[in-house]
C-alpha cells in the first residue's frame, strides 16, 4: 500500500448541546489508500456524519489527528468534495452546467473551457441534454447526478458522501450505486461513504468500517469479497454486529 | 380566451355590488351625503382624472413619496437586515431595539415625524421608508439564517472567505424571504404615505380625502379610496412579477416524470 490519502489516528468528535457535551464518536483511526472505497456502516447517532464532517474540515476533533496527504486537515477545501444525501444541495439559481463548473470556475478556470468541462461531466453522469436545466426542474435522482458531477469536476482528492443515496426510490438507488461504480472506474477517484444499509455497503465498498452506537468506535475494519456468496456472508455478518434492533429492522 | 373567462366570476361579483350598491342609494335611498351612488362617484373619478385632471398632482405626490420612501427603507432594511444575521456583535447591541421598535404602531411616530420633518415630501417618505422597513429587516434576517447548512458548508469548501459565502449562497438564498418582504413593503408603503398625509399636508391623495371629509364630499373620498386601490394593485402586482422574476426557482415543483 502507498502512502495513505486520507489518515485518523485516535479522532475523538463530540459537540456541545444543550444537556451538556455529547461525545459523537471516540478512538476512531483507520487509513485511506488511492482508489479505495471505504464504507462507514452503523446505526443513527454513531457518528458517522460527524466524522464525514470533521473529514471535510466543518468541525475539529477534539482529540486525535486527522491527516489528508500527511498534513492535518485544519479547515474545508476543494480537496474534499462533499455530496450530501439532501436534494437542495445545488444552487437553485444556476442552471446544471453553471452548477458543475462552479467549482472550476472558482478555482479560475476560464469560462468556456469550464462549460466544456462540465458538459463533459453531464454525459458522464447521463444528463446529456439537461446543461441549461435548472435544478428546481429535475427529480431527485437527476439532482443527485448533478451534485456528484460538481464534486467530481472540483477533482477532490477524496470525493465524501453522506448517505447520498437514502432519500432516493429503491429502484433509482440501486441504478445510481451501479453509475456511482461506473464512475469510479472511470475516474478511480478515492471514496469514503456513510451508509446506515449494509447491502448499500457491501454493494459498492472495497473495505467497510462497522460502528458501535452511542459513542462510535470502530468495531471492525472488513475487506469486501468478490463472490456473491462471501458477500451474503459478509452482511449477514455485519447485521450481527450491528444493534439487534437493526437486525429486526432489516429482517 | 381561457384568461378571459377566468375573469369572468369577479366580473359578475362586481357587477353585483354595484347593483346593489345603486339599489340602495340614488333618489330613492340612501342620502349621497352618507353614501353617493356608483355613478357620482363615477362622475368625481372622471372629472378628478380626465376633464379637471385636478387628481394627478395629487396622485404623483402620493405615487412619488410611496416609492422613494420604499426604496429607501427597502435598501436600508436588507442592508440593516445582512448586519444583524452575520454579525454577533452588531446583534447583540442592536436586535433587542429593532424588536421593540417593530411591535410599535410606527403610525403613532406620524406627528412627530411631521414635526421634525417637516409638512412636504420629506416628512412622508421617512415615514414610508420606517413603515416598510420593518417587515423586510425581520424576512432578511430569517432568509439569510435559513440559508441551507449544506450549501453553506459546500461554498465554504470552495472558499474560506465569509464575504464570498455571503453574496454567492446566503443573499441568493434569502432572496424568496426578501422578495416576499418586499411584497409586504409596498403594501405598507402606500398606507405610510396616506397616513402622513391625513396627519398633515397640503397635497396628496391622503389630502384630498381629508379635505373632502370636511366637506362631506363622500364621492370625491370614494373616489381617493378607488385611486388608492389601483395603485396599491399596481405596485404589489409589479413587485409580484419581479419575485417571480428575480427567484424563479421558488414554488414550482420537481418534473415527476423526469427521470429517465
Amino acid at each position: 500500500m502507498s502512502t495513505p490519502v486520507l489518515e485518523l489516528r485516535d479522532v475523538s468528535l463530540g459537540y456541545r448541546t444543550a444537556t451538556g457535551w455529547l461525545t459523537a464518536c471516540e478512538g476512531i483511526s483507520f487509513s485511506l489508500a488511492e482508489g479505495e472505497r471505504l464504507m462507514l456502516v452503523g446505526a443513527s447517532g454513531c457518528g458517522k456524519s460527524t466524522l464525514l464532517g470533521a473529514v471535510a474540515g466543518f468541525h475539529a476533533p477534539h482529540a486525535g489527528q486527522l491527516l489528508l496527504d500527511g498534513r492535518p486537515v485544519t479547515q474545508p477545501g476543494p480537496d474534499r468534495m462533499m455530496v450530501f444525501q439532501e436534494f437542495e444541495q445545488l444552487l437553485p439559481w444556476k442552471s446544471v452546467a453553471d452548477n458543475i463548473a462552479y467549482p472550476r470556475r472558482l478555482a479560475g478556470t476560464p469560462r468556456a473551457e469550464g462549460r466544456r468541462e462540465a458538459e463533459t461531466l453531464i454525459a458522464q453522469v447521463g444528463l446529456t441534454g439537461f446543461a441549461d436545466a435548472f435544478p428546481h426542474t429535475l427529480s431527485g435522482g437527476m439532482k443527485m447526478r448533478v451534485a456528484i458531477a460538481r464534486a467530481l469536476a472540483a477533482r477532490p482528492r477524496v470525493l465524501l458522501m453522506d448517505e447520498p443515496f437514502a432519500a432516493l426510490d429503491a429502484l433509482t438507488r440501486r441504478r445510481m450505486q451501479d453509475e456511482l461504480l461506473r464512475l469510479w472506474r472511470d475516474f478511480g477517484f478515492t471514496l469514503l461513504f456513510v451508509t446506515h444499509a449494509i447491502e448499500e455497503a457491501v454493494a459498492l465498498g472495497s473495505r467497510i468500517l462497522v460502528l458501535s452506537p452511542h459513542p462510535g468506535r470502530v468495531q471492525a475494519v472488513l475487506d469486501v469479497p468478490d463472490t456473491l456468496e462471501e458477500r451474503a456472508a459478509l452482511e449477514a455478518r455485519i447485521h450481527r454486529l450491528l444493534l439487534p434492533e437493526e437486525v429486526a429492522l432489516h429482517a | 380566451m381561457k384568461r378571459a373567462l377566468a375573469l369572468l366570476p369577479p366580473l359578475l361579483t362586481l357587477a353585483l355590488i354595484l347593483g346593489i350598491w345603486a339599489a340602495f342609494t340614488g333618489p330613492t335611498g340612501l342620502p349621497s351625503y352618507l353614501l353617493p351612488s356608483p355613478s357620482l362617484v363615477g362622475a368625481a373619478l372622471w372629472s378628478g382624472l380626465v376633464t379637471e385632471g385636478t387628481d394627478w398632482p395629487h396622485l404623483a405626490f402620493t405615487l412619488t413619496a410611496t416609492l422613494v420612501g420604499y426604496v429607501i427603507g427597502s435598501i436600508g432594511a436588507v442592508l440593516v437586515g445582512a448586519l444583524v444575521a452575520e454579525s454577533r456583535l452588531f446583534e447583540r447591541f442592536v436586535y433587542p431595539y429593532i424588536i421593540a421598535i417593530q411591535a410599535m404602531p410606527k403610525v403613532a411616530l406620524a406627528p412627530l415625524i411631521l414635526v421634525w420633518f417637516g409638512f412636504g415630501l420629506a416628512s412622508k417618505v421617512v415615514l414610508v421608508a420606517l413603515i416598510c422597513f420593518f417587515p423586510l429587516l425581520v424576512n432578511t434576517i430569517t432568509g439569510i439564517r435559513g440559508a441551507d447548512r449544506e450549501m453553506i458548508e459546500m461554498a465554504r469548501s470552495f472558499s474560506r472567505s465569509g464575504w464570498f459565502v455571503f453574496v454567492h449562497v446566503k443573499l441568493p438564498a434569502a432572496a424568496p424571504a426578501i422578495m416576499a418582504g418586499l411584497q409586504i413593503g409596498i403594501v405598507l408603503a402606500l398606507i405610510g404615505a396616506v397616513v402622513g398625509e391625513f396627519v398633515s399636508s397640503d397635497r396628496g391623495v391622503g389630502y384630498v380625502i381629508g379635505s373632502a371629509t370636511v366637506n362631506m364630499n363622500v364621492a370625491v373620498m370614494f373616489a381617493g379610496v378607488l385611486e388608492l386601490a389601483a395603485a396599491g394593485m399596481a405596485g404589489s402586482t409589479l413587485v409580484r412579477w419581479l419575485h417571480r422574476r428575480i427567484v424563479f426557482w421558488e414554488g414550482r415543483p420537481s418534473h415527476p416524470s423526469a427521470e429517465s
